[in-house]
């Protein structure tokens, strides 16, 4: 799945480390994430999962380490040297963040299209017709009927809003998306089927993502690689399957052991 | 104990000065909103503290008042301001739109044409266009000093979307000078043309709120809209039952309990200076009317 030619990484992390005080948000972690490629960071509650995320995608400073983007230009930038004009730029056209709870991500008070369609107005589309067909077309492709256009998300069900937070994201044509627990709170049919529709749109679109995720089965899903963290530290990381299929560390064997036989 | 029991209009001149500097830093940045340490006035918020404020700091011996209240010169609101000023400052106060060169306003803008030596002072109850949709001020701020402005077009297109058209018939955001989205007041959006390129200076003062802001002369005012939603001015399709107007603003009353009704223009001294100048001679077709 890693884009063939693309051999300069899409986001970098070098030796991230934030302190909360005493207690440690995550300590020296270290990767690069390729065009393409779905990584999934996996850990239990505590762990420093979310920490690591909201370091990744700028929305706190980390304590020491810095993180790498390559922009669409092609020139690999320091996140933490970019003005803050061009940090929110980059986070409402080339990233999209995808919130465990739906109601953080969207604006609840206004329609399902104007929901999807206020990124492309904020990247200046002044053409009604044109913002209308582009939402209409996302919530057929998040399988939102379109009669449920001009609803807002409060009259949504819990896997509708979760389907529209996607479509809010993915309108402006990201190259990166953060995941934080995006199936968590849904039932187990509804997760089936966004796990699906994530699948078929990171696969069409070729989306890099990181997916932060306390459950192994959408990690097997979703994800090319995979980050085991523990107290603040990644313990293990490597290829999904092999990670999953053949864990090294006792912590690991742990997680994987505790699912649930189906 | 000679003192003078009020200061010339009202205010001490401390703060006069400590508003001026806010009223210089507006004209300075169009369209932005400069915070200023509101004082209480005798009146209630939501009468026009921030504008009487505004006017008080503005108001020399020789300037003549006038203030209109949904454009009318005899509503309580207007009547009470300017015997307020008349009282504290002595100034000569009309009605005449020509002669005042003070123009203190509620919610619209005089119809005859103002001139360089005028200035027009708002009141203003909401001063941040982005409120509706962004409650946070830290936000709102950082919005504005990255102009990033497309929360403003959802507003618009949730009007289109359920309403068909722009339903947002007043507080119509604009945008001026190129850089900031303001908010003109409630002013009915048939005013929002005359902002632009207006020779008068134009202050707008919330005092709840403790921001002032302003439009120098002849600066760029653009009312936002979609290309394929252009911004379009709203009138009554009637004329002026009074004076015959067919291009004023028109305000719609009702005569009684059957559901007769009249229209008539809202600004008065504009009705009532053509009702003095003789008999209904048709004005001429207006441009921006629609039903």
């Amino acid at each position: 799945m890693i884009g063939a030619g693309d051999e300069q990484p899409l986001l970098v992390a070098e030796r991230l480390s934030k302190r909360y005080g005493r207690q440690i948000g995550c300590r020296d972690v270290s990767f690069s994430l390729y065009e393409g490629e779905v990584m999934a960071i996996v850990g239990e509650s505590g762990s420093g999962k979310t920490t690591l995320l909201q370091l990744l995608s700028s929305q706190m400073e980390p304590g020491a380490g810095r993180v790498l983007y390559r922009m669409r230009d092609g020139v690999t930038r320091d996140m933490a040297k970019l003005s803050e004009a061009e940090r929110r730029f980059l986070f409402r056209t080339d990233w999209g963040y995808v919130h465990q709870d739906a109601a953080q991500g969207l604006r609840m008070g206004v329609s399902a299209g104007a929901n999807v369609g206020e990124r492309l107005m904020a990247v200046g589309w002044r053409h009604y017709g044109r913002i209308r067909h582009s939402a209409t077309t996302w919530l057929d492709r998040v399988e939102i009927d379109r009669d449920r256009i001009d609803d807002t998300p409060r009259t949504y069900s819990g896997g509708m809003r979760q389907r529209l937070q996607i479509a809010r994201n993915l309108v402006t044509q990201p190259r990166l998306v953060f995941m934080d627990e995006p199936t968590g709170g849904l039932d187990v049919s509804v997760q089936a089927r966004l796990l699906d529709l994530l699948r078929g749109l990171v696969a069409d679109l070729g989306l890099s993502a990181v997916v932060v995720t306390h459950d192994l089965a959408v990690a097997r899903l979703l994800s090319h690689r995979i980050v085991v963290m523990k107290g603040g530290d990644v313990i293990e990381s490597g290829l999904t399957d092999q990670v999953l299929d053949d864990p090294r560390e006792a912590y690991t064997q742990l997680l994987v052991s505790s699912i649930l036989p189906p | 104990m000679n003192a003078p029991a009020y200061n010339f209009a009202y205010l001490d001149e401390q703060t006069k000065r400590m508003i001026r500097r806010a009223i210089m830093k507006a004209i300075a940045i169009p369209g932005y909103q400069v915070p200023f340490a509101s004082r209480e006035m005798p009146m209630p918020y939501g009468w026009g503290t921030g504008g009487v404020q505004v006017t008080a700091a503005i108001l020399g011996p020789n300037d003549i008042l006038k203030v209109i209240d949904q454009g009318s010169d005899d509503t309580t609101n207007a009547v009470s301001i300017r015997k307020f000023f008349a009282k504290t400052a002595g100034v000569r106060t009309t009605t005449d739109t020509h002669e005042a060169t003070v123009i203190q306003t509620r919610h619209r803008i005089p119809e005859a044409s103002l001139g360089e030596h005028q200035v027009l002072v708002y009141q203003v109850p909401i001063p941040e266009p982005l409120r509706f949709l962004e409650p946070r001020e830290t936000e709102t701020r950082r919005m504005h000093a990255l102009a990033e402005y497309g929360l403003m077009h959802v507003k618009l297109y949730e009007d289109i979307a359920r309403h068909g058209h722009i339903a947002t018939t007043y507080a119509y955001p604009v945008k001026v000078d190129g850089r900031y989205v303001m908010d003109p007041s409630p002013t009915p959006k048939f005013d929002n043309p005359k902002m632009n390129d207006c020779a008068a200076l134009q202050l707008f003062g919330a005092g709840r709120e403790k921001r002032i802001y302003a439009i120098p002369p002849y600066t760029k005012v653009v009312s936002l809209d979609f290309d394929d939603h252009p911004f379009e001015r709203y009138r009554h399709d009637a004329s002026c039952e009074l004076c015959g107007a067919a291009d004023s603003f028109l305000d719609e009353v009702i005569m009684d309990d059957s559901g007769s009704r009249m229209f008539v223009c809202s600004d008065t001294d504009y009705c009532e200076t053509r009702r003095a100048a003789g008999p209904a001679l048709d004005s001429q077709q207006s441009e921006g009317a629609h039903g």
